[in-house]
């Protein structure tokens, strides 16, 4: 088991929305409901503390992978996050992605943070910076009107840069 | 330059223009502000207030203002007695179309050291932002029925 104690913030985005904490639980944890704003990614969890996490690529090959580190419908998740990049894990150390579900007025507040056990530079956060927020609105936008929003997102450049220059293999960067 | 202490994105399916009405018209934003509205008349140099209640809560003054792609003003928050004390803020808006959404980027900086204004806002913005989203998106503002004073202002 892992310490995640030592484990500190690295980003962390709020956004409320009009739903219940049941939904926004489904919307995070099934993978036919993630593939409909999670740009066609469907989420995997395995319903308990140790389970398997995987966000599962469009083609069917693992794009991101991790474990379940707590479990608490519809409330709390947290799962180690880690993209299946060669190197990644031993540049970066794993990464912990924690959701929290609270209602609040007639919405529901989500929150979710990344944090690692170590400093993470801005240039390998960028990639967090931009995705998040474009798959949390997405989300949201699912919750409330039924219909996604389609951004089209590549890593950011200067995080691929950064990874590469820390022995990770990433994908060729586009031209 | 150091680090601004709060950025946040959101994505909004709507028009710059759309949006853009929707920051700086006073009867729409309190229709999804919980409870405040926006005056002014949004030229440089300009003031802008934040009023609630039928009081003044937030003094601004309008540092840029390039519709509908940018919008930048001094923010002031006068309804706290420590507040009041602490040396305007800035806030920027960045409204850029991507596909058939708006990337909306709030920039929130400046802040005296140990402000108390600095996590209010922090709370206060995605409050905002998300009803202001939900406005656009549904027609319906998010609902609190509990007071939310604070983190509104």
């Amino acid at each position: 088991m892992m310490d995640i104690g030592k484990f500190k913030p690295s980003l962390v985005y709020t956004i409320y929305i009009a739903s219940t904490p049941e939904k926004v639980w489904e919307a995070l944890t099934s993978a036919e409901f993630s593939r409909r704003y999670f740009s066609g990614f469907g989420v995997e969890v395995e319903e308990k503390v140790g389970g398997a996490f995987v966000l599962r690529a469009p083609d069917g090959s693992v794009h991101i992978s991790g474990e379940v580190i707590a479990y608490d419908p519809p409330r709390k998740l947290v799962i180690t996050f880690n993209v299946n990049w060669p190197g990644l894990v031993e540049a970066l150390g794993e990464t912990l992605v924690t959701y929290e579900i609270e209602r609040s007025g007639d919405s529901v507040r989500l929150t979710m943070s990344e944090a690692n056990d170590r400093e993470i530079s801005e240039d390998i956060l960028s990639g967090g910076r931009a995705g998040w927020p474009a798959i949390l609105s997405s989300l949201k936008s699912v919750l409330e009107t039924g219909k996604p929003q389609v951004i089209q997102m590549e890593p950011p450049k200067r995080m691929l840069e950064a990874l590469k220059r820390m022995g990770v293999k990433v994908p060729e960067l586009p031209k | 330059m150091s680090k601004p202490e709060f950025i946040y994105t959101t994505y909004i399916k709507t028009t710059p223009d759309k949006l853009w009405h929707a920051l700086t018209d006073r009867e729409f934003t309190l229709s999804y502000w919980f409870g405040c509205s926006l005056h002014s008349d949004w030229k440089v140099g300009s003031p802008m207030q934040m009023h609630k209640g039928g009081k003044v809560v937030n003094e601004c003054v309008i540092l840029e203002s390039d519709p509908p792609r940018r919008l930048v003003y001094s923010w002031h928050s006068v309804f706290d007695e420590d507040m009041i004390k602490e040396r305007p803020s800035r806030v920027t808006f960045v409204l850029e179309q991507e596909n058939n959404a708006v990337k909306l980027t709030v920039t929130h900086e400046g802040f005296a050291e140990g402000s108390k204004t600095l996590p209010s806002i922090s709370g206060g913005w995605p409050l905002v932002l998300s009803s202001l989203k939900s406005i656009l998106e549904t027609g319906k503002p998010l609902v609190f029925t509990e007071a939310c004073d604070a983190e509104s202002a």
